[in-house]
């Protein structure tokens, strides 16, 4: 009898689900007479939702098992075993049966992730087996110039899909068209967007596409340097790429006159970043890869001119590079007849926050955000009313729920005033205050920012600074207008897209939730209930059973009642520390 | 601006000066002595070594390899991954990503910190935990998580991350 495959996913996700637990009994069962299957690794399918998941691949079809930890994989094995046949319960996707999960694959076009979750991706040899490098070899054999395989990427349509939408195909022109004896490509793999998490799967589940796609930009443009720039966050990613670089250099695909060709010497490092968001921008970067603080700088010079130690550098994020191997190998054509007019091809997101199917979704560019939403993601949490989604992370906005029927490309998100952004989409319900999430975003840039440009330190600070006082019930009339100005004035005056995008967020939010603002100015009232300072703590009588505990852990002594009777909140010693609320075990607190 | 991360208003344990300077700092300033770039990467390594940048390998660093102490110093500050004290032995990191503040990721760190006495960026006086922000560990599908050491936890709520150090805490004691 045909061995039974068992494929554990093991990205960081999973890790953190308990996949490695769950792998660890598998290793257990090996041992045991009465099981015999082969074991192995993957990494991340996207459907983080389900994590950890396990596939079963037997003769008969292969069972995607979700939510699998070290019991249910003993039910699963010994089920296998006594019937040949799935645990039909615990299946999430099976092209056999259909389960939940069919809407979430079946409306997906994987080309960025078409290796994700289906090799492992510490073994060029599978690598191999799902067309790694091939791509590169067909340039070989055809005897394809430089100029044709730059044609080839131009006539796609890519465009960067770190978030600027700038055409992948002119950058490499302009890297090939300044000279110098030596030349850079640099991958931007600082994903430090909050809430996006694309390029991590990419890079742990299939690293060699990475590094494919930025072979062919080096023999396009004639680099002989490559750095792979790397959050240190992100660990696993740095493991698995050393490991994918050090076997690419044995299989000759990394080093001197790689792939045969005479005097073609590239070679690729990994670069640990240190944490600075604005180090994605691409003149900080370099200048951190330089050791140096990683501040922008003026362009021109444009990288391509005078970029890592001042020579020619071309820089692009981890899914364009993802993408040029599959457009090399199925022709631009194929990859252009998906999307729309301007936007070509798909585009990976990170869908999260109060979303049923959270997880990692490649789409064709002009679906629609309720497509995505409700179609892919399974609607809202709780079947609550969706309100908005955050696209673009800190430089992005929101798309409210009215305007679902966006297309997802660049211009048409651009035009609600969001950002297509690196990815990260975060959907959000009626439970989240919208004036609560510019602040968040506002902090996060106040951290970040450099300090370099004055309207970006101190304007991004005054913003802060008004938000903070409207979410604690201090806001001012005139201040919705002071944050419009700022923020004009921030955009018009910084330097590099940190600051130019800073004041986003809080733009978006006040063109479509200007009521949330005025609600919490004005009436003192925060509608999503999430700004403490402007909510009334009460006790809901026929809940509270008079545990005493939320008058224990008041910190003020403003709730009073006797042991097993109702208890009451005496609203003039109260501080809205919102500490009964978070502690009440039967749900007695409301908040009015 | 970055730089307000490092000073940390209540620091409990006092930063020791006088820290041996080991070996393994030599190999690591061998390594990258002369190179270009290298100011991130041996700092990186020195705290591999040490858990925190202490002032004493900033010395050594500086005299062996001519690089400026401010230009060490102006790199150390800016990246939110050095630090210039002594941590503790169980680092905590909360997770507050876009994801992870909607789904109430503030709720554990106030518990977090109302348990064990200290702000965001301190240290326990034991010098057990030390209780950090950031921005975003990539595990959006599971917020609100935090990462304690490499272990990485989610779909927390203000209840079970306690329960997560209160064992940690045992064990240490025991």
């Amino acid at each position: 009898m045909e061995k039974i495959k068992v494929t554990v996913g093991l990205g960081s996700c999973g890790i953190a689900a308990g996949a490695g637990k769950t792998y660890q009994k598998l290793t257990e069962l090996q041992q045991q007479a009465e099981y015999s299957f082969d074991l192995a690794k993957t990494s991340c399918i996207g459907m983080c939702f389900n994590e950890p998941l396990v596939e079963v691949s037997a003769k008969n079809g292969s069972w995607l098992y979700g939510g699998v930890d070290e019991k249910r994989i003993v039910e699963i094995m010994k089920h296998h075993e006594a019937h040949e046949a799935p645990l039909t319960e615990y299946v999430v996707y099976s092209e056999k049966l259909d389960t939940p999960g069919k809407t979430y694959f079946d409306g997906q076009v994987k080309i960025a992730l078409r290796n994700c979750g289906y090799i492992d991706p510490e073994s060029i040899d599978e690598a191999e087996a799902h067309h790694a490098y091939q791509a590169m070899k067909k340039i070989v054999d055809e005897k394809l110039s430089a100029d044709q395989v730059i044609q080839k990427v131009l006539d796609s349509g890519l465009r960067g899909r770190g978030g600027a939408g700038f055409p992948t195909g002119k950058k490499w022109q302009f890297a090939k068209s300044y000279s110098g004896d030596e030349k850079y490509v640099i991958c931007n793999a600082d994903e430090g967007d909050p809430g996006a998490f694309m390029d991590r799967s990419l890079l742990e589940g299939d690293p060699h596409s990475v590094l494919e796609g930025m072979i062919i930009c080096a023999y396009s443009v004639g680099a002989t340097g490559g750095v792979i720039y790397c959050r240190a966050e992100y660990p696993l990613a740095i493991v698995r790429l050393n490991i994918a670089i050090a076997q690419a250099r044995q299989k000759g695909y990394l080093g001197k006159n790689i792939f045969g060709i005479e005097g073609f010497n590239f070679d690729i490092y990994v670069k640990e970043g240190a944490g600075a968001f604005v180090c994605g921008e691409e003149t900080a970067l370099i200048a951190s890869i330089e050791g140096k603080r990683g501040m922008p700088n003026k362009r021109p010079p444009f990288p391509a001119e005078a970029g890592l130690w001042a020579k020619p550098t071309n820089i692009n994020n981890v899914e364009t590079w993802a993408n040029i191997p599959w457009i090399i190998l199925n022709g631009p054509e194929k990859y252009a007849a998906y999307g729309t007019e301007k936007s070509k091809g798909t585009k990976v997101f990170a869908l999260t926050g109060k979303i049923k199917n959270g997880g990692l979704v490649e789409v064709p560019m002009g679906i629609t955000v309720n497509e995505i939403i409700y179609k892919l993601g399974g609607g809202i949490i709780d079947d609550k009313k969706f309100k908005a989604v955050q696209l673009g992370g800190p430089s992005g906005g929101c798309i409210p729920a009215h305007l679902g029927e966006t297309l997802i490309d660049y211009d048409s998100v651009q035009a609600t005033g969001a950002i297509m952004g690196s990815g990260g989409m975060v959907v959000m319900d009626e439970t989240t205050c919208m004036v609560d999430i510019a602040r968040f975003f506002l902090d996060f840039t106040v951290k970040e920012s450099c300090g370099k440009c004055t309207f970006c330190r101190i304007g991004t600070k005054r913003m802060l600074e008004i938000l903070e006082r409207i979410c604690d019930g201090n806001g001012q009339d005139g201040d919705i207008e002071k944050l419009e100005e700022l923020g004009r004035q921030i955009i018009e005056n910084s330097l590099c897209g940190l600051g130019q995008t800073a004041p986003n967020p809080v733009l978006s939010t006040i063109r479509y939730f200007r009521n949330e603002y005025e609600a919490h100015i004005y009436d003192k009232k925060c509608p999503a209930k999430v700004c403490k300072k402007l909510i009334t703590y009460m006790v809901d009588e026929e809940k509270c059973t008079g545990c005493t505990i939320c008058a224990v852990k008041c910190p003020t002594k403003a709730i009073s009642g006797e042991k097993k009777k109702v208890h009451f909140v005496h609203q003039d010693l109260c501080i809205k520390c919102g500490s009964c609320f978070t502690n009440c075990n039967f749900g007695a607190i409301s908040l009015v | 601006m970055r730089i307000q991360r490092i000073f940390v208003e209540n620091d409990n344990r006092k930063t020791p000066d006088d820290v041996v300077i080991t070996n393994e700092l030599d190999e690591i300033i061998t390594k990258y002595k002369g190179k270009k770039g290298n100011i991130i990467p041996l700092l990186q390594g020195t705290q591999a070594i040490f858990g925190y940048l202490p002032r004493a390998a900033f010395e050594k660093i500086s005299k062996e390899t001519g690089l400026e102490l401010s230009d060490m110093y102006g790199v150390a500050t800016f990246y939110t991954q050095f630090r210039l004290n002594p941590v503790g032995k169980n680092i905590i990191k909360v997770c507050h990503g876009t994801a992870c503040h909607v789904q109430n990721a503030n709720a554990v760190s106030e518990a977090l910190a109302e348990e064990l006495g200290i702000k965001d960026g301190e240290t326990t006086a034991d010098g057990l935990f030390t209780l950090e922000s950031v921005a975003c560990l990539g595990c959006c599908s599971l917020a609100p998580v935090m990462m304690v050491n490499n272990d990485t936890f989610g779909k927390l709520n203000n209840k079970s991350a306690l329960k997560v150090i209160r064992d940690i805490a045992r064990k240490e004691k025991q």
